[in-house]
């Protein structure tokens, strides 16, 4: 019988990483079942990936001088070997590009093309938020017409206009994100026709609200004056590219840029664990089957494996390199996990998730990614098996306590509050800063008034006076900044 | 079905715009380290790149988040002993891992500078930046040498890699319309005969009709049998050499060598003398540097000698001086050359030859001098030089004198000396 190993040399080339691809693809599509986009797979090399990396991950993007900073400070690491570059980055488009790096080995492209082109792929086109939030076959459309804008507005307004711009809405990216309500899809054309269009309307409209003739009421008093706007505003950059009194029409043009690349990233920011657990699951799935069908020999599993268990590495809170959760091994994990509660769930299994255990892994895993973010996804699916296989421990810092206090850890007693405290701590709205507009002085000295919703007593950092620098330089007038503890206290914390 | 792209052949330095914006942003803190990193250079490297430093806090992009305070849940993996209800102390500094922006430890750095490898221009330009020649002039022909070629109009003689062809066929055209006029003419004659004669209801086999007709097909085998291009029709495309103005200037390096400089000042010196010839460099398309030490006697050498080998005795600056004046008027013509001196010592001078040396460099040499400077390399009391240069710099704005104490001094006094003058 003839082998069907594909290759055993560790350099690749262009014909194997296709018949990689092809095994793979079938693997994923007729096997699994995973839905997935096109894939264009890049090849890169060093220097380009790093590149990639400063211009966050996008093929293409504005000029910024952020992005130079970025790109000097991951060379530097690179170089000095403190870092590895990512082996890939993918991008959530239609179709998925994939960045392949010239340097890896043959095993490696197989593990890269396994993670990126089908398991980040299926995610991107199966999770719910990545279908309500972004529109990959838009992105790149954008961003070109992004760039294209931003340069031509540099060459009008000079490039430090523009600089200061995109530096204050960068400060804001964050809080540029609609959480609640889906986006207006996107589309390069569509943006391209209606901008001239969008200006003009939105100045009328930005005029009229600041209508400086009073308007009379009939029996001659001036009307109360109503707080504006009337609803607490969450996405600051919204508010500030429809309501900011002086900006131009470029200006306003620019913030929406920016607030649109931020909404792209919300959903990633939100699915960090779910995503790369997702996407290691399938790489270490698929790559397995390979072997089981006798695609790949030993040697390349081996050097396979290494990489995989280095991905999934989680050390220890008292190692001196412990950063946190890995995502890629709690995610992965969390999978398997999945996977080993339909297969051969235990009494416990049973008792936690009785919906599932026992059930088809396939549709349950598909259901997981499709309809959960990081925070729900946790608080649905880690297993008290899983907890106790990480050793897991809440603690509570309370500042106003000597001491840090244990409050929970891997035994009965302790399973919800742990999983609880862990979901929480994947929680966006929780882990930044809760701040809205809540006041507009319309008829006065025109000043922004910007609430910090306090959770937990948590403070903000004193960075804030520099961001409320840049807010004021987007509003155009007097800004402040308030904080609401838990009581309802407010109290001024900035005011510029 | 996936599609596979080679992308290695693409531009690499996509991020070459950023960079260079980053660099344009943070101009002053490069350029301030920059100066420090040319204090702490050796002097034969200081013509090369550079890994320079910004403070972290200075580049920072400020974005609203948490601080540290207030209440906080975290969960961590890797538990051994801890039980529900422990206390565990806090650890000192608050640098625990898993704050989630923690930057400690990435590989037992203290990350405090943002760290910036800058190319040798980029550092050149950096180092530079601001400072201008006082009086750069580059306006010599004389003996230039130099030529450049510039296109001037058309010709009809050249290669005939440079035949223009629009402007031929355009000479082609024009040849053949005007040799083919009278031609023309002559056919349009005989049509009007031919068409009164069959107006006349003359038959189309008349010998006369025939005649014409005949006349007219020669006429136009005529104009046929013009040439389609002539020699004649041929223009070149014409070059001229132009000479160029070139910009020279020569660089006097003029340093006291008697017992009293001893290696350490002769360093400084020479550090002065490596900024002043890079500085040079930049502005001058070609740069000649002349070497002169002295003690008692002043000799031209070559550079080796000029910055390592020992001398001593008493010190005449004027003998340099009048070396100096010789040099100058044997080999460089001030009409010529843009001139340079700079001069390093340690202040040391006959008391009687200070007044000689004033003397000369008023007379003799700051006329033929775009810019006269001097550094006095001592930390002690000045002595007669400089009280008798102080002189000359008081009356002549291209003559300037600063004092170096040590080498942390050399490049702001450098910068000091040739900074941009608002006009």
């Amino acid at each position: 019988m003839t082998s069907r190993i594909i290759s055993d040399s560790s350099e690749w080339t262009f014909a194997l990483l296709e018949r990689f691809d092809r095994e793979l693809g079938r693997l994923a599509h007729e096997v699994y079942g995973l839905d997935t986009y096109a894939n264009q797979i890049e090849v890169i090399g060093s220097e380009q990936m790093i590149d990639a990396y400063s211009s966050v991950g996008l093929p293409i993007n504005y000029h910024h001088w952020s992005f130079g900073k970025q790109f000097v400070s991951t060379e530097q690491t690179y170089r000095r070997g403190q870092m590895g570059l990512a082996y890939e980055i993918v991008i959530n488009s239609d179709p998925c590009i994939s960045y392949l790096m010239e340097e890896n080995t043959l095993p490696m492209q197989a593990l890269v093309i396994a993670h990126a082109c089908y398991g980040h792929n299926s995610f991107f086109k199966g999770n719910y938020l990545f279908r309500t939030w972004t529109s990959a076959d838009a992105i790149i459309d954008y961003l070109v017409f992004a760039r294209k804008y931003i340069a031509s507005c540099e060459e009008r307004y000079g490039e430090a206009a523009v600089e200061l711009l995109l530096d204050s809405c960068h400060a804001l990216m964050n809080h540029g994100v609609d959480r609640y309500q889906r986006p207006a899809p996107l589309s390069m054309t569509e943006e391209q026709r209606r901008q001239d269009e969008r200006a003009d309307y939105i100045q009328s409209q930005v005029n009229d609200l600041w209508r400086t003739v009073p308007t009379h009421s009939a029996d001659g008093t001036p009307p109360a004056d109503t707080p504006w706007p009337p609803e607490p505003q969450e996405n600051l950059l919204y508010f500030i590219e429809k309501n900011a009194p002086l900006l131009e029409p470029w200006q306003r043009e620019i913030v929406r840029i920016v607030r649109k690349v931020s909404q792209y990233f919300y959903p990633q920011r939100q699915t960090q664990v779910m995503n790369e657990g997702w996407a290691t699951f399938w790489h270490f799935t698929l790559i397995n089957r390979l072997y089981e069908e006798g695609f790949v020999s030993d040697g390349f599993m081996l050097e396979f494996l290494q990489s995989h268990t280095g991905v999934i590495f989680q050390p220890p809170f008292d190692a001196p390199y412990y950063n946190g959760i890995n995502p890629y091994a709690l995610g992965f994990a969390m999978m398997r996990d999945i996977r080993r509660i339909c297969e051969s769930p235990t009494a416990e299994d049973r008792d936690w998730f009785p919906d599932i255990a026992g059930g088809d892994w396939l549709k349950v895993m598909d259901f997981a990614m499709r309809n959960f973010k990081d925070e729900s996804f946790i608080a649905q699916f880690l297993s008290p098996h899983l907890m106790r296989e990480f050793h897991l421990f809440a603690v509570r810092d309370d500042d106003r306590e000597e001491a840090i206090a244990v409050t929970a850890i891997h035994e009965e007693q302790g399973y919800r509050g742990l999983r609880q405290a862990l979901a929480e701590q994947y929680n966006l709205g929780s882990r930044e800063p809760n701040i809205q507009v809540v006041n507009v002085d319309r008829r006065g000295d025109r000043s922004l008034t910007l609430r910090h919703f306090r959770h937990n007593r948590r403070p903000l950092a004193e960075s804030a006076t520099e961001v409320l620098k840049h807010v004021r330089r987007l509003w155009g007038f007097r800004v402040r900044m308030e904080s609401v503890d838990e009581q309802g206290r407010v109290q001024l914390i900035a005011e510029l | 079905m996936s599609h596979f792209i080679d992308r290695r052949l693409n531009g690499r330095n996509k991020s070459a715009v950023n960079r260079q914006r980053f660099i344009k942003r943070y101009k002053t803190q490069l350029k301030r380290a920059v100066a420090d990193a040319v204090n702490q250079r050796s002097i034969t490297d200081i013509d090369s790149g550079e890994q320079v430093g910004i403070p972290s806090r200075d580049i920072s992009e400020p974005i609203f988040h948490h601080s540290q305070g207030g209440t906080r849940d975290m969960v961590h993996p890797g538990n051994r002993d801890f039980m529900t209800g422990d206390q565990i102390q806090r650890p000192e500094g608050g640098g625990r891992g898993g704050s989630g922006q923690g930057k400690a430890g990435k590989g037992g750095l203290g990350e405090d500078e943002f760290l910036f490898e800058l190319s040798r221009e980029e550092f050149m330009d950096l180092l530079f930046d601001d400072l201008e020649l006082p009086n750069l002039v580059r306006n010599q022909l004389l003996g230039s040498t130099e030529f450049k070629t510039i296109r001037a109009g058309y010709r009809t003689d050249g290669a005939p890699s440079n035949i223009d062809v629009v402007r031929s066929l355009k000479g082609s055209i024009a040849r053949r319309t005007a040799l083919g006029g009278p031609y023309r003419a002559r056919i349009r004659a005989l049509e009007e005969e031919l068409a009164a004669l069959l107006a006349l209801g003359t038959a189309a086999d008349d010998p006369r009709v025939l005649a014409l007709q005949a006349e007219i097909d020669r006429q136009r085998t005529r104009i046929a049998a013009l040439p389609f291009i002539d020699t004649f029709d041929l223009r070149y495309q014409g070059f001229v050499k132009r000479p160029e103005p070139t910009s020279k200037a020569v660089m006097v390096c003029i340093m006291d060598v008697s017992g009293s400089m001893d290696q350490a000042r002769k360093n400084l010196a020479k550090r002065f003398f490596i900024l002043l010839y890079l500085f040079l460099k930049r502005n001058y398309d070609r740069i000649e540097v002349v070497f002169i030490r002295h003690h008692t006697i002043a000799q031209e050498v070559d550079e080796q000698e000029f910055f390592y080998s020992r001398e001593t005795g008493g010190t005449v600056v004027s003998s340099a001086l009048d070396l100096t004046y010789d040099v100058l008027r044997e080999r460089y013509d001030p009409g010529v050359w843009n001139i340079y001196a700079a001069q390093a010592s340690d202040g040391d001078n006959w008391d009687s030859d200070s007044t000689v040396c004033r003397d000369l460099l008023v007379t003799k040499l700051l006329p033929l001098m775009r810019y006269f400077a001097y550094v006095e390399i001592t930390p002690r009391q000045h002595q007669s030089l400089w009280y008798a240069y102080q002189e000359v710099a008081a009356a002549h704005r291209h003559f300037v004198m600063r004092q170096i104490d040590g080498a942390d001094d050399i490049f702001p006094v450098f910068r000091d000396l040739f900074k941009r003058q608002v006009a």
